[in-house]
């Protein structure tokens, strides 16, 4: 009813829903209160107005009563407030462990996106309905922001590394896409569109046959691609990760089932490898370096764009231990931060 | 809290010229307290200013702890710890001088005011000794650093090594400042038992100036050097 | 009226430009804000004019960029948070505790200059060129992308900043040390309360925006790394510095608007204030309060979910004091003697207002909500409801109310009214519309929009025509009252502080003896029948 009155966007994800009744929740504690305030000011303004300028008043102190009741009172309602947001902020902030992985890079002034399955756009995303979508962010540039209105989510892009964002679309069609965080002269242009399909038509889509992306050009980013692993398998070989890192080298750690698990480091402290953790090994490894080894790797800060990062990360975390550690579920990406 | 007025109404003399407090105070003590309390306001704002730099320099060695031990043990301790016993020393310097103003000695507030500016320019002059061996080792942020180990977070510590002893050195310089101002009143002997505020509360400033030193010094220069 | 007082007391140029006066110096704030709030006015117009539109067609995206940027630098820094304090606070806080000048005069005119040089290099930066990294000066757009004067314009507001340093110490310091006798803490009117409690948020605030403002400088000027991640930096720990000054910036802007309206409603419902021990330490608990929540603006920036709890808990618990002072002037109007002069119009337009602005901020301390609404006209709109609805409210307010006092002469009190009743309908008519517009999913900072906003866009432009010609209406009569204004009595209100024991406009010395206090603030039950006109 809010959507039909133009009070509210589109309600196209799980949580609009949720978060359209927190909103009528507070907008009608809040005019519970105006009223009253304003109700009481103004028959007070009416009733004591001035009759003559001898007006005799009452001294009135105040009352310790009325005080710690109109502190309580709104204390206790604000309670409620903060824990029906807080619980919101839960959902939105834990990702369900079988949402679909879409990587996004903000860059002046355009959105990236890539899709696990190889799949590269720009300024559009189409996801399937019904599923939930885990987004990965980062910037090549400065701090941009997702956000999608009609999902009611929104999610800073920070440059140097990961935040993540999660959705599942309730409704067909295509919702604005916008850029919340000022970002220089075409911020209000970094806009685009997220198109939500039927699981059928996302396949196709995928497979390179369905909807055609966006502005295929820009600098032949955008289009179809080998899926993230097979990139970022490439990029391993090509760079020469492969010499240190290979199974059975013995100059850098092994790498399979790193990923989501704990590292032990040189310093004796131990660090969880997720996704910034990975991130940071291959641009500043000598930031933190693995018990037993000695800091050796050289950096690859400037050799590799935002998405080529995404793409080894991608490999390494689709690595399975070749040994018995059968434990190390790295397949999934289950990332700490 | 009482409210600090004697009640006495001295607005009858404001034409007096030998009053030795200005209009807006009751008497010279009035004055005293009051100028002590602006001083102490003053370090207050002092301590929040530098500590949204401590908070920086908390926060990034608590993120990379190892790249700060390693550009601390950059940074020259035998200076450092040089420079530490000279402020310490100034301080004693002044807190003499401020005696000696309260007690009226002339040439004892002189004499002990121009010692502690002679110190304080030799903290100065071996800090620029240590800012140019940083400049030729290529330590200096920028395009021209080159530090062997995780340089891209070593760099932050540098640029908070700068900022931080660059302003606690420009606070020592605008304190040599005042410090020569007072030498030249204290000759002219404008300071004595009845009137002595400006030493006293140039005394605070110098004192609050060589406490940030204290603190940085463990914090560049020894926190993480095994 | 030609007895010698603070205005007449001496001539020429250099007599106001060396005054010690905290009244002369009074006025050479009020002289130097009003300009600036002109010039951020203009700012402003063509923001709105630009957003009448969904394309870019007046302006090119780049100068709507530095609009938005210098409006509310110049709004920010330059006329909301120096207004009250260093306009009414300077004139008035001496001589409503009985004093003869601030403890530091000289420090006080140093302020000034020292406001009137951070002026002129932000003055600088947009003339030459402008700012276009927002007021906020987000990195690391600010210290590597921008290509614009942001380093003259964060020097104009580092330097600015120790006007404030300077005001609050002065303020703090006075208030301690020059209270008339009997003037006991809690016999202090609210207002010196309100500026207490905002001279600690300078003191304790706004060097730490210095020193972060400072070095942005230093990372855009040497290449030192600090923020930017490509040199290893925390762009977000700029975010947490920023706010921690920025957050408590919203109440210097709020808090001293506070104290007026506690003075305007007393007056002119002609009771002493409902609870005033709880008016005078909900503006200390805010002040205190106030410093602990920063974080709810970077809800969606990365931080912490348990970060962004404790930030959220705790900005909730400011929201207590600001409605326990909403609830108490209201209370204060029970069985009052109600005269609707201007200032009062003012004072509860600010309450209702401010009602607004501090419900909708409880909104955006709500975690899940702020996720939605975090960057779009709604926030937009709430901040104006504090700061323009709120601050600027209260400083027409007030600035009314002590007219009589600064220039000895009486606003004209229709126009005034009606000036009032303008600002009010013309500011809800700019605002509210975006409330809707934000939560439809506007972003901030937008120099294009879809088309669908456009409705309330027009709404809130045609809203802020009416708004301006409200603002036009005090700068005519005001200074045409300076001429041709009934001259002022001493009393014109009847009302209670010792401001209001001096003649108006006051001696230079604000009082022929020093005044006794020996009574609460706000006894108006005890005026004398020979002050009835």
């Amino acid at each position: 009813m809010l959507e039909r009155l133009g009070l509210v966007p589109p309600q196209a994800s799980t949580v609009a829903v949720q978060t359209d009744l927190l909103s009528t929740f507070l907008v009608t504690v809040s005019l519970f209160f105006s009223i009253l305030i304003a109700a009481t000011i103004v028959a007070f303004s009416v009733k004591y107005r001035r009759r003559s300028e001898r007006d005799v008043t009452p001294r009135i102190h105040g009352s310790t009563a009325l005080e710690i009741a109109w502190s309580v009172i709104p204390l206790g309602i604000a309670m409620v407030m903060f824990g029906w947001g807080a619980h919101l902020f839960v959902t939105l902030k834990r990702p369900p462990d079988d949402a679909l992985q879409v990587n996004v890079v903000g860059k002046q002034w355009m959105w990236k996106v890539q899709h696990l399955e190889g799949r590269r756009e720009i300024n559009e995303l189409h996801v399937p309905i019904g599923r939930p979508v885990k987004v990965t962010l980062t910037s090549e540039d400065v701090i941009h922001s997702f956000y999608v209105p009609a999902f009611r989510i929104k999610q800073d892009a920070v440059p140097g590394r990961y935040t993540t964002a999660w959705f599942e679309a309730t409704r067909i069609g295509s919702y604005h896409l916008f850029c919340a965080e000022y970002c220089g002269t075409m911020h209000s242009g970094m806009i685009g569109q997220v198109i939500v399909m039927e699981p059928a038509d996302y396949e196709a889509w995928l497979a390179g046959g369905g909807v055609s992306a966006a502005p295929a050009a820009a600098g032949g980013a955008a289009g179809g691609g080998q899926d993230l692993v097979a990139a970022g398998k490439e990029l391993f070989e090509q760079k020469g990760c492969v010499t240190c890192h290979q199974p059975g080298a013995v100059l850098g750690p092994q790498l399979a089932g790193v990923a989501g698990h704990t590292v032990e480091l040189q310093d004796g402290t131990t660090v969880t490898a997720d996704d910034d953790y990975l991130r940071e090994s291959i641009l500043s490894p000598a930031a933190k370096i693995v018990k037993g080894f000695a800091p050796i790797m050289p950096t690859f800060k400037g050799q590799l764009t935002e998405e080529q990062v995404l793409q080894l990360i991608a490999y390494i975390k689709s690595l399975k231990p070749s040994t018995g550690d059968a434990s190390a579920d790295a397949g999934t990406g289950k990332t700490g931060s | 809290m009482s409210t600090g007025h004697a009640g006495v109404d001295t607005r009858g003399d404001s034409s007096a010229g030998a009053r030795a407090y200005a209009h807006q105070f009751d008497s010279a003590e009035h004055q005293h307290g009051t100028a002590q309390l602006g001083m102490w306001v003053f370090i207050a704002q002092e301590i929040l200013f530098f500590g949204g730099l401590f908070l920086a320099y908390t926060v990034y060695r608590f993120m990379y702890p190892e790249a700060f031990a390693q550009a601390s043990r950059h940074l020259d301790i035998v200076l450092g710890g040089f420079n530490t016993v000279v402020l310490i020393g100034s301080s004693l310097t002044m807190a003499i001088a401020v005696h000696g103003a309260q007690l009226g000695k002339r040439w004892m507030q002189v004499i002990f005011l121009l010692l502690t500016i002679f110190l304080g320019c030799v903290f100065l002059g071996v800090k620029a000794i240590e800012y140019g061996h940083k400049f030729h080792e290529h330590l200096v942020p920028g395009p021209n650093f080159r530090f062997d180990g995780d340089a891209g977070h070593a760099q932050i510590f540098f640029s908070l090594y700068f900022v931080m002893t660059g302003l606690h050195a420009l606070h020592m310089v605008i304190g040599i400042a005042i410090l020569g101002v007072l030498v030249w009143q204290a000759a002219r002997g404008a300071y004595g038992r009845a009137y002595y505020s400006p030493v006293e509360l140039t005394g605070l400033y110098w004192h609050f100036v060589d406490i940030i030193w204290i603190f940085l010094f463990p914090l560049l220069y020894l926190i993480g050097r095994h | 009226m030609t007895s010698t007082n603070y205005i007449n007391a001496d001539y020429g140029i250099w007599s106001w430009l060396l005054t010690k006066d905290h009244k002369r110096i009074a006025i050479l704030y009020l002289v130097s804000i009003t300009l600036m709030f002109i010039l951020g006015g203009f700012f402003a117009l063509l923001i709105r004019l630009e957003l009448l539109t969904p394309a870019g067609d007046l302006l090119a995206a780049d100068t709507y960029n530095k609009m938005f940027t210098m409006h509310g630098i110049v709004m920010v820094f330059f006329f909301l948070i120096p207004s009250i304090p260093a306009v009414l606070g300077n004139f008035l806080v001496p001589m409503m505790i009985g004093a003869r000048d601030l403890a530091f005069p000289r420090l006080n005119l140093a302020s000034w200059y020292i406001y009137m040089a951070g002026a002129a290099f932000t003055l600088y930066a947009i003339f030459t060129g402008g700012v276009d990294t927002g007021w906020t000066f987000y990195t690391p757009y600010s210290t590597a992308a921008a290509n614009t004067k942001v380093i003259p314009a964060a020097l104009g507001i580092f330097i600015t900043g120790f006007s404030s340093i300077l005001t609050g110490l002065n303020f703090i310091v006075t208030i301690h040390r020059m209270r008339a006798p009997g003037l006991t803490w809690f016999r202090l009117p609210l207002f010196i309360w309100a500026h207490y409690a905002t001279s600690i948020i300078f003191i304790l605030g706004t060097p730490v925006i210095a020193i972060t403002i400072l070095l942005v400088a230093v990372e855009r000027g040497f290449n030192f790394g600090i923020f930017d991640p490509k040199l290893g930096g925390d762009p977000v720990l700029f975010q947490h510095l920023f706010w921690f000054y920025s957050h408590p910036a919203v109440y210097i802007m709020v808090l001293p608007s506070m104290g007026v309206v506690s003075e305007l409603i007393t007056c002119f419902s002609r009771k002493t204030v409902f609870g005033y021990g709880f008016v005078a330490v909900s503006s200390m608990a805010i002040a205190v309060l106030g410093f602990l929540v920063w974080g709810h603006h970077l809800f969606v920036s990365g931080q912490s979910v348990y970060a962004s709890m404790i930030f959220s808990v705790l900005s909730f618990l400011v929201a207590i004091p600001s409605a326990v002072k909403v609830f108490n002037w209201t209370a204060t109007l029970y069985r009052g003697s109600i005269e609707f002069a201007a200032p009062l119009i003012y004072a509860l337009g600010f309450i209702g207002l401010f009602t607004i602005g501090g419900l909708t901020g409880v909104f955006l301390a709500t975690l899940g909500f702020d996720v939605h609404v975090h960057d779009t006209y709604f926030v937009v709109a709430h901040f104006h409801y504090i700061m323009v609805g709120g601050a600027m409210m209260g400083y027409l307010g007030g600035l009314h109310y002590w007219w009589p006092k600064i220039s000895g002469r009486m606003y004209p009190e229709w126009p005034a009214r009606i000036g009032a009743a303008i600002i009010f309908i013309g500011f809800n008519l700019t605002f509210f519309p975006q409330f809707l517009a934000g939560y439809l999913g506007m972003p901030r900072r937008y120099h294009m929009y879809p088309p669908e906003f456009q409705v309330l866009n027009v709404m809130s432009t045609a809203g802020a025509t009416v708004l301006g010609i409200g603002y036009l209406l005090p700068l005519t009569y005001l200074l045409w009252s300076l001429r041709y204004g009934k001259a002022a009595p001493a009393n014109p209100w009847r009302a209670t502080g010792l401001e209001w024991q001096t003649p108006s406009p006051p001696p230079t010395d604000n009082f022929a003896t020093t005044p006794f206090v020996t009574e609460e603030a706000y006894d108006y039950s005890s005026v004398p029948e020979a002050e009835l006109v």
